[in-house]
């Protein structure tokens, strides 16, 4: 999520190629030193819509679509 | 001679003025409303270009839409806001659903998150909280109004005591108008009461409870 733009694609890959998985790691990394938090987007075994926030790749489920990034929470 | 010369000099000049009074007050006004333009866009975060902002929110409510529950996606598209149900009543003996739930949270864009008990209605508290992007990748820190709601409802359902910590409370009323919350609040239960019969069974009038974490 970036203000003045809304989604942006940062790095696409397959986790089981391992080059493509290296780049996704990198891509997950970068975002994380930049302050970002992660968030991957699941849905459970009943259906429904739901969060978790992830503090490393390994943390990602490997069936994932997605990892949203977000500016980290301030108080306002 | 000099009378007449100098009564002939003060007729043409009132004459003057009132031909070109119109022409001057217009000008005038042209130059006020340019002057009240610049300042306006010099308020405004520099590079903000309103298209850009519309196209941004309209890829934030995709992103939004695909995110959460169908029926809390048409809850926010068509009330303005969401409603998450007390997400750590489920490591507390399991989720609240509706009025049973112990506290809900209204989610606004970019709006403190109002904490209610919704058996009564009575307000908690405001959760002040904001992702700022300092990068200012676009000029301004701030998020789409949609990705603004979806990042509380990701923090909110995946991590509820981060979320919290990481922001500041105050006593209901600081930001948001009580009157407006209450107002909210009707409308949600009459929206909900007429989206009951049309919804899936697991999704009315809350939140099923698998899809309440614990923090």
């Amino acid at each position: 999520m970036k203000p003045g733009h809304g989604e942006i694609v940062l790095a696409e890959g397959d986790v089981e190629v391992p080059e493509q998985e290296r780049e996704l790691i990198e891509a997950f990394r970068r975002e994380l030193d930049a302050g970002m938090w992660a968030a991957v987007p699941i849905e459970t075994a009943g259906g429904r819509r739901e969060a978790e926030l992830v503090k490393s790749f390994d943390e990602v489920p490997r069936e994932a679509e997605r990892v949203i990034f977000f500016p980290r929470a301030a108080g306002g | 001679m000099t009378l007449a010369l100098g009564t002939a000099a003060v007729v043409l000049v009132v004459l003057l003025w009132e031909l070109l009074r119109p022409h001057i007050a217009s000008e005038l006004a042209s130059a006020r409303a340019l002057w009240a333009e610049r300042r306006r866009r010099a308020a405004l975060p520099s590079g903000y270009d309103p298209g850009r902002e519309r196209r941004a929110e309209q890829r934030a409510r995709e992103l939004l839409q695909s995110c959460v529950p169908e029926q809390e996606w048409a809850m926010y598209r068509e009330l303005g806001f969401l409603r998450v149900t007390a997400p750590r009543a489920c490591g507390a003996g399991g989720p609240g659903r509706g009025e049973d739930a112990p506290y809900a949270y209204l989610i606004y864009p970019h709006k403190p998150i109002v904490a209610y008990v919704p058996a009564t209605g009575e307000l908690l508290s405001e959760y002040c909280v904001a992702f700022p992007d300092e990068s200012r990748p676009y000029g301004s820190p701030r998020l789409p109004d949609s990705d603004d709601v979806l990042a509380k409802w990701m923090a909110l359902t995946a991590d509820e005591r981060r979320l919290i910590g990481e922001s500041n409370m105050h006593l209901p009323g600081r930001q948001v108008e009580p009157e407006r919350v209450r107002r909210d609040l009707d409308r949600l239960a009459r929206w909900e009461r007429e989206h009951a019969g049309a919804a899936h069974p697991e999704a009315v009038p809350a939140r099923a409870p698998d899809n309440l974490r614990s923090a």
